[in-house]
């Protein structure tokens, strides 16, 4: 130990240092893009081809099946491949949406898997004049409140909640505000209350 | 009143109803309803820096019916109102209400399904409080402009409340005690370079 006395650490480039550090970085965010796409992959093997279909925008997997199924996939997703969080469950309603769509809404569900490090999505349409789609709160109980927020906002019913009220807005409201068929102002429900005035208003 | 030539000196009179608004007007309670960030500022105002004490209003109560003075600050949602008018009716008479910051005046920029456009649609409003959010001077300025309302000071308003244009009788009786006042202090106010010829 007393030879390190007099010595000096070596010398660092910061801009090689900050290079070499980029290039792992960059590294390893190319093995969780490989990763991801194995995952969302495998997902799409469960199914017969034609039934699923799987796509890539950005790096990001999404993963479409059919809603019937979508909870025994969803299971399978957290048995099998490990995906021990659902970080979000919400919806999109493809209304104002460019494109040829199936169906009004997708349920979207959004898995991480905390050892993998890795995130896909998995999505389902559901239909317009009766939207439903099995809950997964008995899979992650984090899906709880998302599904009411989901439902509080669009509509969509999730089967086997067991207590799928509104979240956000008043029990009594009706209508489902972020639909895109909803107006920005309302309905006239921010103007419906009563108008309290003073008793006394002169003597004041 | 002649009163204190046969009381001697320690006694002054007045009457009753100026004495109570004596009273309440340098004691008012505030009932904070703080739901956005006019609350903050509204937090500065009371404390230590701004210290609102100096005007007799630092006991916060977070109980409605301890106190007589509603703050609004903030945005006022759907689900917020009736909780707001709840309140309001909890509070003791005589009471006055704040209305502070864009939001809880107006709406402020968020203009949705669910939000109350102004909360004076719904609840009686004394003062309102410009701004986003208010400067505590702001709001120490209206809980002022309040006191003189509560001690019955004729609160100057330019604006008719009934057809929401200026009121013109109001501005020419002001100009007209302006005129009065700096003749008297200052003497009469020099003529303009235009002026000139027509006088």
């Amino acid at each position: 130990m007393s030879e390190t006395r007099g010595t000096s650490l070596p010398v660092l480039d910061p801009a090689a240092v900050r290079k070499e550090r980029r290039a792992r970085a960059q590294e390893a965010e190319a093995r969780r893009h490989e990763r991801e796409r194995a995952l969302a992959e495998a997902v799409t093997g469960w199914f017969a081809p034609g039934e699923a279909s799987r796509a890539e925008l950005r790096h990001q997997q999404t993963v479409t099946v059919p809603v019937g199924r979508a909870h025994e996939t969803l299971r399978r997703c957290r048995d099998e491949l490990g995906f021990d969080l659902l970080t979000d469950v919400t919806v999109v309603d493809t209304l104002k949406l460019e494109g040829d769509h199936p169906e009004r809404f997708w349920v979207v569900w959004q898995l991480l898997s905390l050892a993998q490090n890795a995130t896909i999505w998995v999505r389902a349409w559901v239909n317009e004049d009766e939207p439903a789609c099995p809950s997964v709160r008995d899979l992650w109980p984090a899906a709880g409140y998302a599904e009411r927020e989901a439902y509080d906002m669009f509509g969509v019913e999730f089967t086997g909640h067991g207590d799928l009220r509104r979240l956000l807005m008043p029990e009594d409201y009706a209508g489902f505000p972020l639909r895109k068929d909803y107006p920005l102002r309302g309905r006239g429900e921010r103007d419906n209350f009563p108008v309290i005035r003073r008793a006394n208003e002169e003597a004041l | 009143m002649g009163l204190e030539n046969f009381l001697g000196d320690g006694f002054i009179s007045t009457r009753i109803k100026d004495l109570l608004a004596w009273g309440r007007k340098n004691s008012l309670w505030p009932m904070p309803f703080g739901t956005a960030c006019c609350a903050i500022e509204m937090m500065s105002t009371l404390s230590s820096r701004y210290d609102m004490s100096r005007f007799g209003a630092e006991v916060v109560r977070f109980s409605p019916r301890q106190s007589d003075m509603l703050i609004v600050g903030g945005r006022v949602t759907l689900k917020m109102m009736p909780v707001l008018q709840r309140i309001w009716l909890q509070m003791p008479e005589p009471k006055w209400a704040i209305s502070m910051g864009a939001c809880a005046s107006c709406g402020g920029v968020f203009d949705t399904y669910t939000m109350i456009q102004g909360v004076d649609q719904f609840i009686p409003i004394d003062v309102y409080v410009p701004g986003c959010p208010p400067r505590p001077e702001n709001l120490i300025d209206a809980v002022r402009l309040l006191q003189d309302k509560v001690a019955g000071k004729d609160v100057q308003r330019l604006m008719d409340e009934r057809t929401g244009q200026p009121n013109l009788a109001r501005l020419e009786a002001m100009e007209a005690r302006r005129a009065e006042l700096r003749a008297r202090l200052v003497g009469p106010a020099p003529a303009l370079a235009g002026q000139e010829a027509r006088a």
